[in-house]
């Protein structure tokens, strides 16, 4: 640990019922990095990201987070600290406007006093312009968020996450169902978030973890199997062995 | 179906106003006394009935115990009236205190001896408890049909304690407030009951204007957020407890106001305003109005509730029946209820089925849609 990582897991364990989702894992982030995770279905990717975000309490182990020990803190506390997270599928709220939604996202404080006292500040309004104009949304502005395709909603939430201005950001699958065009420009999106923020991004579609250009930390059974680029993580015998299968040509 | 709201042109919707203030001003001479005391009361429930739009049409919160704080309502109210005109009584205490031979006020009747007190006391107190019991069951996450369990068993326990307290609040009989004395008149009197039914009809229309500002804006999208994924909400960096505690406590208040004004022009308070169907029919109300309209809950409880008088007239004991085919006909063919499929595309589809109407010729989502591909 050094005080330049602005995330650090230590020994999380996580167990269902006598099931490790998570068994040992360590995990550094410096800040401004951009990170992805890799690992074959079951191997703790989503429960990580539960554990950080305060979903799940690990068993054992510590989440320091900008020097602050994460562990039992409440979900919205943990958000409020910088965490911001993307879920797998889609997770917008869909009887509400496209605007409506981003405005969810960008508004400070988060108290009721001031969202019902107060009407928005200029300089949110200006965010959420800035945001549409980023993920091509801006002739949706009044839409309801459920009539967008699944690609737009996608792109939705991760305004909507951009809007909160965390310093870390968790995006879990965010290509799942996009086409291959629509997934390169994801990945630029959160490669141009990266350096500002630190970005975490889970994923199954190698070509879209290539493309990011990022280091790579390969889950596997709770805990992480090895770390590095992406020619480093295909070259290591361990990795094809359990996840790759064989070298990619 | 999209729950898009219809634009009105202003001329229309002034003279809705001059006419509905004009009917509302007018309607002690054009109805009969009985019926007019029937409407104020009707008018009364449509007030509680905001209240379950508030927290189940917005928030998701499917509360069976409404009757709760209606009934608290109702009991600060009826306090007030008998104390205040229980000088000619034993221990000037009010009467039925003589019949279980209790001779000293209980403590908690004093504070209402005053006016001001028991003004803010029908709507404070009830969304105090109201955010009491509210936090304690969010904070320990109890949602859906848990939560509506325990809302109900709330309100058993309410009813089984106001039930059996006669030596505190007369028990099963309640509380009558007709022979009791307002500002020198009888409050059963004709006049007193004139002055009730406005005064309900103002506070109906003040309690519309206000649970429209509550849901208008940031908040009321948070209440539809934590309706629709309460945890997304979370993760947003709000705390869905508060927002929770603050809808279900509003909707406490607004059931205070209420059950106080259907207190006065009923006559009595009892516990049977704490019985679990009278909770239900407050569901239902709100179910076939319309369901986060809120003026869908003001209609349904005053047409549910007037059709169920004048159908118990013509046809006594039918009632339940065409209540429950209501409810079912709501869940089964109209799930936004009747204002809801009203502003939806409701009118349009059901003409077009019948061919009277021609379909809308352009697919809605043909228009431009600008493929994500053009960004930068």
């Amino acid at each position: 640990m050094n005080n330049k990582d602005l995330l650090n897991l230590i020994d999380i364990t996580v167990s269902f019922e006598g099931f490790l989702a998570l068994n040992k894992l360590n995990l550094n982030l410096k800040k401004g990095e951009l990170r992805a995770v890799i690992g074959p279905n079951g191997a703790g990717k989503t429960t990580f990201l539960d554990v950080i975000t305060g979903k799940v309490k690990p068993n054992r182990g510590e989440v320091i987070f900008k020097g602050k020990s994460l562990v039992g803190r409440k979900e919205h506390k943990i958000a409020r600290l910088g965490v911001g997270r993307k879920f797998q599928s889609p997770r917008i709220f869909e009887n509400l406007t496209v605007k409506e939604n981003l405005e969810i996202s960008v508004t400070t404080p988060k108290s009721p006093l001031n969202l019902i006292n107060k009407s928005i500040k200029d300089e949110q309004l200006n965010e959420i312009d800035r945001l549409m104009k980023i993920v091509n949304l801006s002739q949706k502005v009044d839409s309801k968020a459920g009539s967008l395709s699944h690609g737009q909603k996608q792109w939705l939430e991760i305004a909507m996450l951009v809007g909160q201005k965390p310093d870390l950001m968790l995006v879990d699958e965010p290509v799942a169902g996009l086409t291959d065009e629509e997934t390169d420009l994801t990945a630029d999106l959160l490669k141009s978030l990266s350096g500002e923020n630190t970005v975490v991004v889970i994923d199954h579609d190698m070509e879209f973890i290539r493309r990011l250009d990022s280091n790579v930390s390969v889950l596997n059974q709770g805990t992480v199997l090895c770390e590095g680029t992406m020619e480093t993580i295909q070259k290591d015998k361990k990795v094809i062995d359990v996840y790759l299968g064989r070298p990619e040509d | 179906m999209s729950l898009t709201k219809i634009k009105f042109d202003k001329k229309i919707v002034l003279s809705f106003w001059i006419i509905l203030i004009a009917l509302i001003i007018a309607a002690p001479t054009l109805l009969p006394v009985f019926r007019l005391n029937l409407l104020g009361r009707y008018l009364s429930l449509s007030i509680v009935a905001l209240g379950v739009d508030l927290i189940w049409g917005y928030t998701g919160l499917l509360s069976l115990g409404q009757g709760i704080f209606f009934a608290l309502g109702g009991y600060c109210a009826a306090m007030y009236l008998q104390i205040t005109s229980s000088s000619e009584f034993p221990n000037n205490i009010p009467e039925f205190f003589a019949l279980y031979g209790v001779e000293k006020l209980p403590f908690f009747w004093e504070p209402f001896r005053s006016p001001v007190f028991t003004f803010f006391a029908i709507w404070i107190i009830p969304a105090l408890v109201a955010g009491l019991i509210g936090f304690l069951v969010f904070r320990n996450r109890i949602k859906g049909v848990y939560f509506s369990i325990l809302t109900q068993a709330s309100l058993l326990v309410f009813f089984n304690f106001f039930n059996g307290q006669q030596k505190l609040i007369n028990g099963t009989n309640g509380l009558k407030t007709d022979v009791t004395q307002l500002f020198g008149q009888m409050v059963g009197s004709e006049s007193m009951q004139r002055i009730f039914f406005w005064i309900t009809a103002i506070l109906v229309i003040a309690a519309w204007f206000f649970a429209k500002w509550v849901v208008k804006g940031r908040f009321g999208n948070i209440l539809i957020g934590i309706r629709d994924d309460e945890p997304r909400v979370r993760f947003t960096g709000y705390n869905p407890v508060i927002f929770k505690t603050i809808i279900f406590s509003i909707a406490g208040g607004l059931a205070g106001i209420s059950g106080a004004l259907y207190t006065v022009q009923s006559g009595i308070v009892s516990p049977q305003f704490m019985t679990v169907p009278f909770s239900i029919e407050m569901v239902i109300w709100v179910a076939v109005g319309g369901r986060g309209t809120l003026l869908g809950a003001i209609l349904g409880a005053v047409f549910i509730n007037y059709a169920k008088s004048l159908v118990s007239e013509a046809l006594p004991a039918s009632w339940m029946f065409i209540q429950g085919g209501l409810f079912i006909l709501v869940v089964t063919a109209l799930p936004e209820g009747v204002l809801g499929w009203i502003q939806g595309d409701g009118p349009r589809n059901l003409l077009q089925r019948f061919g009277l109407k021609r379909k809308i010729e352009t697919y809605p989502s043909l228009e431009v849609n600008n493929k994500e591909g053009n960004h930068e």
